[in-house]
């Protein structure tokens, strides 16, 4: 029942982008329309995750079709579920904020098109998440990424959006082409089948393993943004509107993990190696990924790199699932693959808030520049204080739904790291740069939250639209959504068992983890925090309604300005420094040579050292290699002819 | 069951009583250093006193952020330490993994505390808030690690039994990564509390401060929750380096208060010691030694893994 529940909500939005299409220009009900059929889409799919993990989903969907190699098959299991419900929440809540956000009426050329491709990819992602059939995966794959693509040139007049989808394609096709090699190497270990199931124990040291896994690192983590293959997601993630950007953030890229984990629990025996790897591309991919979004003054920028930040988390899980796994230590590998997952649902719910906030505030100020925002809290009451759920889920502060994935990580790795032997040493090193990651992002955060939405607007022009209903609801959700699993954890217990299962270990997360008992610590702490606030903003009431128009005291500097607040890049400048070594970033530094100085100007930018240090000039000097190959191009129709008969020839003779 | 309640009612009243004195005791070792005759130790009290009795102001630019902040920096360093044990006495709660909780509970009251210094809109306190975040992320490692290497030595997974007389299994084998982390943790405690050599709780010179210069616009009842919440803070992580100060094994309960409370008086004079003794670092140097006491923590942990 799953299954066909699943292809129905595919359907529904694959179909979705029609009425806007083939409606009259500017139809607000086509329009309300097509967001509806998303909503029931996404209503249908959620009804398929709830079966699925309620253990009642029925059996596969298997139908015959002229390919070779293996029926198609369509399956949900708890891995599958797993990774459907974000996807479900996010598009459905996607599509209702977009009524508001990104109209027909005031984009009538895009409007449409974007609606088709947005229900399209939607319907993509479903089909990857329940295909068992590497072909069908592998075609939906690419719809996926074309359709994400075609989104991301929503805007494609302006040259900034053209240069990052082209390098959005380029580097998913790049992905896909590991990808074919990956899915040509398991068919062959599953004897030319391309069904997807476990494979006999003993190949995963085997040349043919060792290349799998390689391959699903590189061509998974192109698509899930892992460091170093993370080169097109901040461009992309950027240039998108913003409910594109909550929909690839929180699980366009997530599909790159769904595939890492599907691959990889195809093995029943994993080396340790794999398992180290994945540890050390997490924790590199989380510290610097936060490094970097500390360097952005882009709102968008910045939330993109968090998503390589917890994309590295969520790697540090998986990897300590593998070697769990390889050193026949059960309760590790729960934890590390119940947290990685786990924080794959807790990211999607509240990078898709912040993501969606960040929307509501450009589509306020129209623009993507912290610096010239501020004190947007008055004007924005309802984005901002879900924005601040956003931040502090994101930074995994108790009392939110961050802390919980976290803390079942940082559990799994603790037992590594009380446990004999050197790989203590990897697990202790590993917790280190989670407790790093933590707090970087606690930086990072603060500023954002800080110079966005508090202080003063440091460029009054900017402000120009308040906040529509249609987009503080699905931020309300989503941000009920942190709180929910926050305060009660124990609640995803099922989910992730059932997700476990479907990665081939048998879990129960509420044993491995104290679930139960941080479920009444979580709701003790809110209530405390609760309770001492209240306290508080009880005693100061009536100071408050006393209240004077008083400028801050500022040690009694009384002709302060909004330009002198700190700004993004200021305050960032400290963290900026450490990691200067990673960052190289690029400045503009006034120069004074006179003691009367003129005017000066002050710019900083921390562009990606991977892109522009290394693939920027190795594809440049590429291109300059492969155009001595015109050569044989002389665009006479003679020598082509000439070319194919040579070809047919050699081929003759080799076969 | 009933000395298991009268332990933890006296670990509530110290909690909620005892961390002004600190304060008062620092203060007045300083003073001795400096031929001064200082404020009655009881100071502290009398301040928050006063302050709670006054009115404040509010600058038009703050928004209910800024009144929020000082409450949940109280708030969240009660609810931390509720996982410490004071002495050897057990903690209040105690679950496994609660180490993680304990430090990110010290996490949320440092972006709430920073987000309120943002709220104002002025520079001085945008540059404590920046250094307050950016000092906080190094520390944070520093106290994972050492708490790793406790988890390690006592085999435990929970913050009560892991800082339970940690010496007890012998000097010879443990002392050296015990050393090494309890130097780390006098690190984390200084710059955490903004004590000399990192900040200067007594001026405001914008030059070297961090902490002072993030709760300057705060004014009567919320600045005595941010003084009483720092001086929880101080508490709360003098007590856990305490743990690793004093090897003295399980003493009669009694007196085993007795033990704590003095080791409690005997940290505090040693931070008014420190802070006489040594100038303040220049700025630039403060990440080194925060990231010092991490790699102090990380041989910690190398000593203990055969």
């Amino acid at each position: 029942m799953s299954a066909l529940l699943v292809v129905i909500a595919a359907a529904l939005s694959a179909v979705s982008g029609l009425p806007p299409l083939l409606a009259r220009k500017h139809s607000r009900g086509a329009d309300l329309f097509s967001a509806a059929l998303l909503v029931t889409g996404s209503l249908v799919g959620l009804a398929a995750v709830g079966t699925a993990v309620a253990g009642v989903g029925g059996p596969p969907l298997r139908l015959e079709w002229h390919l070779p190699g293996a029926l198609l098959e369509i399956a949900v299991d708890g891995l599958s579920a797993l990774f459907l419900l974000p996807l479900f929440v996010i598009s459905g809540l996607g599509a209702v904020y977009a009524t508001s956000y990104w109209p027909p009426l005031r984009h009538p050329r895009t409007a449409p098109l974007l609606r088709l491709f947005y229900g399209v990819t939607t319907s993509a992602i479903a089909i990857v998440f329940v295909a068992r059939n590497s072909i069908l995966f592998l075609m939906a794959w690419e719809v996926m990424a074309l359709g994400a693509f075609l989104m991301v040139l929503t805007e494609g007049r302006r040259r900034d959006v053209r240069q990052a989808g082209w390098i959005y394609i380029t580097a998913t096709h790049t992905g896909t082409l590991a990808l074919f090699a990956l899915f040509a190497i398991v068919a062959s270990l599953n004897e030319g089948s391309f069904h997807l199931g476990l494979l006999r124990a003993g190949l995963a040291s085997s040349p043919a393993g060792m290349a799998v896994f390689w391959l699903a690192l590189f061509g998974f983590g192109l698509k899930a943004g892992i460091m170093p293959m993370h080169i097109w997601l901040p461009g992309a993630h950027a240039a998108t509107p913003s409910h594109v950007s909550a929909l690839m953030s929180g699980v366009l890229i997530k599909t790159g993990i769904y595939g890492l984990v599907r691959i990889l629990s195809l093995f029943p025996d994993p080396p340790l190696l794999w398992g180290g790897v994945l540890l050390a591309f997490g924790a590199v991919s989380g510290v610097l990924g936060v490094a970097y979004a500390l360097g952005q003054h882009d709102l968008k920028k910045l939330l993109a790199y968090h998503s390589i930040e917890n994309i590295g988390i969520i790697t540090m899980g998986l990897g300590l699932w593998l070697g769990g796994r390889s050193l026949g230590e059960p309760v590790w590998a729960v934890l590390g693959l119940a947290g990685g997952l786990l924080h794959v649902v807790n990211h999607a719910f509240f990078k898709a808030l912040l993501f969606l906030g960040a929307g509501s505030v450009i589509h306020a100020t129209g623009t993507r520049e912290m610096d010239r925002m501020g004190g947007l809290l008055g004007r924005l009451p309802r984005t901002s204080s879900t924005f601040l759920v956003g931040a502090v889920a994101i930074c995994g502060l108790p009392p939110l739904n961050g802390f919980v994935s976290e803390f079942l990580i940082y559990l799994g790795l603790l037992r590594p790291a009380t446990s004999p032997g050197p790989v203590a040493i990897g697990a202790a090193g590993a917790a280190a740069a989670l407790a790093l990651i933590g707090g970087l992002a606690l930086s990072c955060f603060v500023k954002a939250f800080g110079t966005v939405f508090l202080g003063t607007p440091r460029d009054p022009a900017t402000f120009r639209a308040h906040e529509a209903s249609a987009m503080t609801l699905p931020l309300l959700i989503l941000s009920g959504l942190c709180v929910f699993v926050g305060l009660f954890p124990f609640a995803t217990a099922p989910l992730l068992n059932r997700a476990c299962l479907g990665a081939g270990l048998p879990a129960d997360v509420s044993r491995a983890a104290p679930l139960a008992t941080l479920s009444l610590v979580q709701i003790a702490i809110a209530a405390v925090l609760l309770g001492v606030s209240w306290l508080l903003a009880r005693r100061l009431r009536d100071d408050v309604a006393r209240r004077q128009p008083l400028p801050t005291w500022d040690c009694g500097y009384a002709a302060g300005t909004s330009r002198m607040q700190y700004t993004s890049s200021s305050f960032a400048s400290w963290s900026v420094d450490l990691f200067r070594w990673a960052l190289s970033p690029r400045e503009e530094k006034p120069r004074f040579p006179h003691p009367f100085p003129a005017k000066g100007h002050y710019e900083s930018h921390v562009p990606d050292a991977v892109l522009d240090r290394i693939l920027v000039p190795a594809f440049r000097r590429g291109g300059w290699l492969l155009s001595r190959a015109r050569v044989i191009q002389r665009g006479q129709m003679q020598l082509y002819l000439l070319y194919v008969v040579i070809i047919l020839l050699v081929l003759l003779w080799r076969v | 069951m009933g000395t298991y309640l009268a332990s933890i009612a006296i670990h509530e009243i110290l909690l909620l009583f005892m961390p002004p004195l600190l304060l008062g005791v620092i203060n007045k070792t300083k003073a001795v250093f400096a031929g001064r005759t200082g404020p009655p130790l009881l100071q502290p009290y009398y301040d928050l006193a006063r302050l709670f009795r006054k009115g404040s102001v509010f600058s038009s630019t703050t928004t209910w952020v800024f009144r929020a902040a000082p409450a949940i920096g109280l708030a969240s360093g009660l609810l931390a330490a509720q996982f410490v044990p004071l002495g050897r006495h057990p903690a209040p709660v105690s679950f496994e993994g609660d180490l993680f909780l304990f430090v990110y509970l010290f996490g949320l009251a440092r972006f709430f505390t920073a987000t309120a210094a943002l709220d104002t809109g002025s520079a001085f306190e945008g540059m404590g808030a920046a250094r307050e975040v950016s000092f906080g992320s190094l520390a944070e490692p520093a106290l994972i690690l050492g708490l790793l290497v406790l988890a390690r030595l006592s085999g435990s997974l929970s913050l009560g039994p892991m800082l339970h007389d940690p010496w007890s299994a012998g000097w010879l084998t443990r002392g050296a990564s015990l050393v090494l982390v309890a130097a780390s943790w006098a690190i984390v405690l200084l710059a955490e509390n903004c004590r000399i050599p990192f900040d200067d709780p007594n001026t405001h010179l914008e030059l070297t401060m961090i902490h002072e210069v993030m709760v300057l616009d705060h004014s009567g009842p919320a600045f005595g929750v941010i003084l009483y919440g720092a001086s929880v803070k101080l508490f709360v992580l003098g007590a856990l380096l305490l743990h690793l100060l004093f090897p003295f094994g399980q003493l009669d309960p009694g007196l085993d208060w007795i033990g704590f409370v003095a080791g409690m008086v005997f940290l505090a004079i040693s931070v008014g010691v420190v802070e006489s003794i040594t100038a303040r670092l220049r700025l630039s140097r403060v990440p080194q030694l925060l990231v010092t006491a991490s790699v102090l923590s990380a041989f910690g942990m190398l000593l203990v893994v055969r």
